[in-house]
């Protein structure tokens, strides 16, 4: 955009010339815009991982250049509008990394971003100023006299009062924000504290006076806006990359009207409608399946992980996934009235009734706001009384109260601690989406797993196998491979060599048909092979008159076992609850050595059920996935839900789970306990400090080199302590 | 201690210095990815010859 006038302005020879360079250069950039593709990586971690993945991705036809970003783990693709997404996800997996897709639109609202800098320029400028100013009180305390002492005086205040009115704007700014509102703050005792301290020295210094306070009022705006700065940064990391998780499904419908196939937005489609859905897609809107036949997974929205039969007639919610049939839908709700949103309205009462979790640093500002205020306006009150009106003396003295009880190290001691146990939390996969989910986490005691899509990835895997001769294997292998059934790829992948099966045609919604050594071979649901269906997903192959049937079981998401290990043995009752099939869910539970566990459970009664639990007094942590957890997952106490999750569940819960290992999830109850130890440590620290020192301010004996000793003191003290977080 | 009239000063033109280096690197954007360029750092891709 700034290339234009520059060359609007530039003198040139040949007029005409510059307007060919200018439009190239503006197409250029215009393509440039659109082409900003990012990338959320998990898995990155070290110089070499750079180099594959900017290498990788640079070697792919269509990628101008491409940039990994280490601290938010993610990757910034500037390429031709015609690469796809898809494209540079499979790369990345292909190198080992696993990826998803970011709304570039959204990462590119810079308002976070500008305000982190500014905060960052402001503790700079409070940094350089605090450094020399103390260099002159340090001449001072080391007795500088006289005129001296007044130059240095002097200035200190030349320093120290431009940096104040600059540096501490973000603490007046939210104390008169209190104050309107009229409440006491954090702020409002800082602003007090560094405005008195400023003022006083001022004074001081035009009457020649002894102590100047400027050193400790620049090193309070410095220290704390180091802890403000802290928490940006927390709070920044974890926004941006856990909305802009971009849903990868734009909602659009196929319908038919007047006998041609038109591309609407959901948004488009009224009821009475027929909407046509290919294998594979995802249900557009709630309705009846007039013609074709084919099965359905309602995995995301039931838990169910056995795909169901749909032939007319059928309910169709949206949200499911047609598996293998082409389908024709009658809609009956689209838009707000379908079942997806019904689902969210059950999100919205169950968010509101959540109680409101009041943070450890908010409490501890409740108690010391006024305690502060108190204290220094009682010093004030009964100096003036002591001394005989000598109000000099006795603003000095209210001064120093206001100083050195001032919160430095209560401002750094939460935001240092939630940074240091995030960004241990953030390397281990795990984005912290809420301010207070640590502090809640570490109060857990119940973990409730929801199945399909979180302790299982929801991709079946054979568990028979071996029980059925060869000859049956391979005919069923023939069979499968012609199908992109979820089971039929699981059971193709696995077992090995195929026989000579001919004449193969899928049926849809029942299975696969051939012939094989002249007789009729089935493979598919129980019903239509003739067989016995048992109680656990399985496929069934008739070969002439037996048939036999083929079991799986859901592949366990790498890490379930270790993280509901961990969870054990920290003394936390862990809890199944999932809308899948008996059978499946107490396999399940058996593997993982969970006792407690409910199947077939409704969204309504998986919500329901964790309200009970925290009626009784348990604080609940949610670990889920679909639809049907999300009224669940806003009810919990805390929740946590896998990247691969539905959206709903990600803006549901307040910890996204990055990776595909689970295993995380252990430490983070482990770390989070740890942080909020290290928390109440450090108000203790704090507390410790102002009981050894008020006293001393009060009789009027602390000097600006003991309010600075002080100061600083606790609040390294409390650093080093947030530090020793493992 | 008319020294002072000339090291005072000087301090402070120097730390002047350092404080427009700061806002220099400010606004190159050289905070955005501290673990990042602390790695790249390591990288032998362009030892042989400079990025293209």
């Amino acid at each position: 955009m700034t290339a234009l006038p520059r060359l609007e302005t530039t003198p040139s020879a040949c007029p005409a010339c510059a307007v060919v360079p200018s439009a190239q250069r503006l197409a250029a950039m215009s393509v440039a815009a659109g082409g900003r593709i990012m990338l959320s990586l998990p898995g990155v971690h070290c110089a070499a991982c750079i180099s594959t993945v900017e290498g990788g991705l640079a070697s792919l036809p269509g990628v101008r250049s491409a940039r990994v970003n280490l601290t938010l783990r993610r990757v910034s693709v500037d390429a031709e509008p015609a690469v796809l997404t898809e494209t540079l996800i499979l790369a990345l997996n292909l190198l080992g990394y696993e990826a998803h897709e970011l709304d570039a639109g959204l990462l590119s609202a810079t308002e976070t971003d500008r305000q982190g800098r500014d905060l960052l320029m402001r503790l700079g400028v409070a940094g350089f100023s605090m450094m020399n100013v103390m260099l002159l009180s340090v001449a001072v305390w080391s007795g500088a006299e006289d005129a001296t002492r007044d130059m240095f005086h002097w200035i200190s205040a030349a320093i120290a009062i431009p940096t104040v009115i600059f540096a501490g704007q973000p603490f007046f700014r939210s104390a008169w924000t209190a104050l309107k509102a009229g409440r006491l703050g954090m702020d409002v005792p800082i602003s007090l504290a560094i405005i008195l301290a400023s003022s006083i020295s001022l004074y001081e210094t035009t009457k020649g006076g002894h102590h100047a306070y400027f050193d400790a009022a620049v090193m309070l705006t410095f220290f704390l806006l180091a802890g403000r700065y802290l928490d940006h940064r927390t709070r920044a990391v974890a926004r941006s990359a856990a909305e802009e998780l971009a849903a990868l499904e734009v909602p659009r419908a196929i319908v038919l009207r007047d006998g041609t196939e038109q591309v609407l937005p959901v948004s488009g489609v009224s009821v009475g409608d027929l909407v046509l859905v290919r294998p594979g897609g995802r249900m557009p809107v709630d309705g009846i399946v007039t013609e074709g036949s084919s099965e359905v997974d309602r995995s995301l929205l039931t838990g169910e992980s056995l795909p169901v039969y749909a032939g007319p007639g059928t309910v169709i919610s949206a949200g499911e996934v047609n598996l293998t049939g082409l389908l024709t839908l009658r809609v009956s709700a689209a838009g707000k009235d379908s079942s997806l949103h019904r689902m969210a309205d059950l999100v919205a009462v169950a968010e509101s009734a959540k109680t409101r979790y009041t943070s450890l640093a908010d409490r501890a500002a409740r108690l010391y706001s006024p305690g502060v205020h108190l204290l220094s306006f009682g010093a004030f009150a009964a100096w003036m009384w002591i001394t005989g009106g000598d109000i000099r003396f006795a603003i000095n003295i209210s001064a120093a109260v206001l100083i050195i009880t001032c919160p430095c190290a209560l401002g750094l001691a939460v935001p240092a601690v939630v940074t240091a146990a995030s960004g241990k939390l953030f390397r281990k996969g795990l984005l912290i989406k809420h301010g207070t989910a640590l502090e809640r986490l570490a109060e857990v005691d119940t973990v409730v797993f929801d199945k399909t899509g979180t302790l299982t990835l929801g991709m079946p895997e054979p568990t028979n196998l071996q029980d059925h001769p060869v000859e049956v294997r391979a005919v069923a292998v023939a069979l499968a491979r012609a199908s992109s059934h979820p089971l039929a790829m699981a059971l193709a992948a696995a077992g090995g060599g195929a026989a000579g099966v001919s004449g193969i045609v899928e049926v849809p919604g029942y299975g696969i048909e051939g012939q094989w050594r002249g007789r009729r071979v089935r493979l598919g649901r129980a019903g239509w092979t003739g067989a016995e269906p048992l109680d656990v997903t399985a496929t069934y192959l008739s070969l002439g008159a037996a048939s036999h049937a083929f079991t799986f079981a859901d592949r366990l998401r790498p890490g379930a076992e270790a993280a509901v290990q961990a969870l054990a043995a920290q003394g936390k009752k862990v809890l199944l609850i999932s809308g899948d099939a008996e059978g499946a869910v107490r396999d399940l539970a058996q593997r993982l050595g969970i006792t407690g566990w409910t199947a077939g459970a409704l969204p309504a009664e998986k919500a329901a059920a964790v309200a009970q639990l925290s009626a009784q007094g348990h604080r609940v942590l949610m670990v889920g996935d679909g639809l049907n957890d999300t009224a669940a997952l806003a009810a919990a106490h805390v929740s946590i839900s896998p990247a691969s999750a539905l959206d709903a569940a990600r803006v549901a819960s307040d910890i996204v789970l990055l990776g595909q290992d689970m295993a995380p999830i252990g430490d983070a109850t482990r770390i989070a306990a740890q942080a909020t130890r290290r928390i109440k440590e450090n108000f203790a620290i704090s507390i410790l400090y102002n009981v050894v020192a008020v006293p001393v301010a009060l009789v009027g004996l602390a000097t600006p080199l003991a309010a600075a000793l002080a100061m600083s003191l606790s609040s390294i003290t409390v650093s080093l302590n947030a530090l020793r977080l493992k | 201690m008319t020294i002072l009239g000339i090291l005072i000063p000087v301090s402070l033109f120097l730390g002047g210095i350092g404080l427009a280096a700061f806002f220099w690197s400010l606004k190159n954007r050289q905070y955005e990815d501290p673990q990042g360029d602390a790695s790249r750092i390591l990288t032998k891709d362009w030892d042989d010859r400079p990025k293209p």
